[in-house]
């Protein structure tokens, strides 16, 4: 019998330094503590893994809610094909959220503390709750993709039952911490800097998840039909790209209502990074707004896929200025990350991405398409760039 | 009634005195190389800073309502009524939270320990609740840090200032900050001169997320009736059509 090795290519080879990376950063992390494994310091208590791995996490794995929402509740059944996708993405997202909390927790052989120690009065609190319990239904949500696959009929059955809660459950949820994630930063109100310091931060987290929930489902249908040589559903992507716009629109004359109510424009004058990434952030999202507007733009899928990823960078760029930068001058300090809070960033997006692969392979996570030749056609497309 | 520490800048001679106090009371070393180190850190608890001519001392404030209390998702943080701030390290789950809600950055972190726990000063607990000063204040040789009732302190401090108008600066630091503090700072000069901040809130810090927190339950039920019942509209929506469609 000959033992076969996997074909080496430049994705792979990129994919294989970034998980060694990550495992000299997993040495540090345990051996020499968060001292020598992050940047982190007593004036900035957290750093890239909190303002990136659990922020960002959340936030683009908030596709799975949003068109959870769109599809079971407002019973739009034209997304169907891209919900269970999303929910997979959502899975994975939270799953690797804990995994980033692993690294980040000083004591991660408590993680399960906030369930058995209470303090309703701390946001934490409820963001521990709610993921604890998100996640769960994420996995009940994802669970008929695995008893499809096999044929289990019963528990099929059982799990179809209670969907409709389940469902409802997960929106309250994602409502619930998703915003969460915002007001934790309501309790430094002197050191955010007040381009974002708003007493409105969780209605903003909650407005922008939502969107980039779809902007990401946007990006992974592009991906996954590059991957898989799938057809891309471009009218239903294009309707999404609609919704998109008009999500965007809101957030962004919420954003300014709020800003003009707190007199802030005259911060936009000063020459300070804070001004710059602000603007970034606000193109970023400003942009694909008005581009989705026009169906031209939205028919061309070259185009769609750019502002959904214009809107992703932005929503990125929102919650890494809220959980670091906009932090750093209030907090009297520089912060930088250092390269193994880098590796360990980019190994569990990587591993999220190789995973989201796997089991998009593996099992029915693309309805309406048949399962074999998605297979047949793996075999000539695997090498693709970005494998999701 | 609640202890409270006063400070009075214009006596502290800067002697140290009250650092080698706490480091003796926590069981941490102290010697010259820390002695010159003038930031808190988790093996300083108070520190001693020059600003000038002047001294200033940082130790946890022991706010009254205090955000690193509230913030903690576990409880490891609780304000007594006795008025320290106390922390529980067993609970403590290393989030940092409350070292990032702290309006003066008074919790440190053990960084380099694999086993790493927050430090912070909590106003001799221990020695408090037997009756005793804290270490701090009995360490002092001048009488810049004394220890008591809060009331007291505070009418203590006030009794200062009226009496010598002209060697301090007319305010009492503490008394409104964050909505009040168990330490209280007497200063000859306004306060940021001596390292104070003094752009923090005028109100308590956990009403800030407290005004949100209380929300959920009505979001949570609201948010159930509203879905749901979006929910039964479409879903029968969709069972009359399919069997209009079925009828035709």
């Amino acid at each position: 019998m000959k033992v076969q090795f996997p074909k080496i290519t430049v994705w792979r080879a990129i994919f294989a330094a970034i998980m060694l990376s990550g495992l000299a950063a997993t040495y540090l992390r345990v051996m020499y503590g968060l001292g020598g494994s992050t940047n982190m310091s007593d004036k900035f208590p957290w750093g890239l893994w909190i303002g990136f791995d659990v922020m960002c996490g959340v936030a683009l794995a908030a596709g799975g809610f949003t068109l959870v929402a769109m599809v079971h509740i407002f019973n739009v059944e034209a997304y169907k094909p891209v919900l269970r996708p999303a929910i997979l993405t959502a899975f994975l997202g939270y799953s690797l959220v804990v995994v980033g909390l692993l690294f980040d927790l000083g004591r991660p052989d408590r993680l399960w503390h906030p369930l058995v120690m209470w303090n309703p009065h701390s946001v934490m609190f409820e963001v521990a709750w709610c993921v604890t319990l998100y996640t769960t239904v994420l996995f009940l949500e994802f669970l008929p993709m695995v008893f499809e696959k096999f044929g289990m009929h019963k528990p099929l059955e059982w799990i179809h039952r209670i969907s409709v809660p389940l469902m409802i459950l997960g929106v309250l949820l994602s409502t619930l911490h998703q915003s969460s994630l915002g007001s934790l930063f309501l309790i430094v109100p002197e050191k955010l800097y007040p381009l974002w310091y708003t007493p409105i931060l969780p209605l903003l987290f909650w407005v922008s998840a939502i969107a980039v929930g779809l902007a990401m489902t946007i990006f992974e249908s592009w991906h996954s039909s590059r991957a898989f040589g799938r057809a891309l559903e471009l009218p239903l992507l294009a309707s999404m790209g609609r919704v998109l716009a008009v999500l965007m629109s809101v957030y962004l004359w919420i954003r300014f209502l709020d800003m003009s109510h707190r007199h802030v424009f005259g911060l936009l004058g000063r020459n300070r990074t804070e001004t710059w990434l602000f603007g970034l952030e606000i193109a970023l999202m400003a942009i694909p707004a008005v581009l989705l507007f026009q169906a031209k733009v939205r028919m061309r899928p070259g185009a769609l896929y750019a502002c959904a990823v214009m809107v992703v960078f932005g929503v990125i760029t929102n919650r890494l200025n809220v959980g670091i930068t906009g932090l750093e001058a209030g907090s009297g300090t520089h912060y930088f990350p250092k390269w193994s809070e880098v590796a360990v960033t980019l190994s569990i997006v990587a591993a999220g991405f190789a995973i989201f692969h796997f089991v998009a392979q593996n099992f029915p996570v693309f309805e309406g398409h048949p399962h074999e030749a998605a297979l047949a056609e793996l075999e000539e497309t695997e090498e693709d760039p970005v494998v999701v | 009634m609640s202890k409270a520490i006063l400070y009075d800048s214009t006596l502290c001679i800067g002697c140290k005195a009250c650092e080698g106090g706490c480091a003796e009371r926590w069981g941490l070393p102290y010697n010259d190389k820390i002695a010159a180190e003038e930031t808190i850190s988790a093996h300083k608890l108070t520190a001693v800073e020059t600003h000038g001519e002047r001294y200033s001392r940082r130790l946890c404030m022991n706010c009254q309502q205090p955000a690193c209390a509230s913030v903690c998702p576990v409880g490891a943080l609780q304000k007594t009524a006795l008025g320290p701030v106390v922390y529980d390290a067993d609970k403590c789950m290393g989030c940092r939270y409350c070292m990032q809600a702290c309006p003066f950055q008074v919790p440190t972190y053990e960084w380099d320990k694999r086993l790493p726990k927050m430090r912070k000063c909590d106003m001799c607990s221990d020695r408090q609740i037997k009756g005793k000063q804290t270490a701090c204040a009995e360490a002092c040789p001048v009488g810049a840090t004394v220890c008591g009732e809060r009331d007291e302190l505070l009418t203590e401090a006030r009794k200062r200032i009226a009496e010598k108008p002209g060697g301090y600066y007319n305010k009492v630091y503490g008394v409104q900050e964050v909505g009040g503090t168990s330490v209280l700072y007497l200063s000859a000069v306004p306060f940021e001169q001596i390292g104070l901040r003094t752009n923090v809130p005028m109100e308590a810090l956990p009403e800030t997320t407290w005004r949100v927190l209380e929300l959920v339950p009505d979001v949570v039920s609201t948010g159930t009736v509203m879905l749901g019942g979006i929910w039964w509209i479409t879903n029968r929506r969709a069972e009359v059509a399919k069997k209009e469609g079925r009828r035709k």
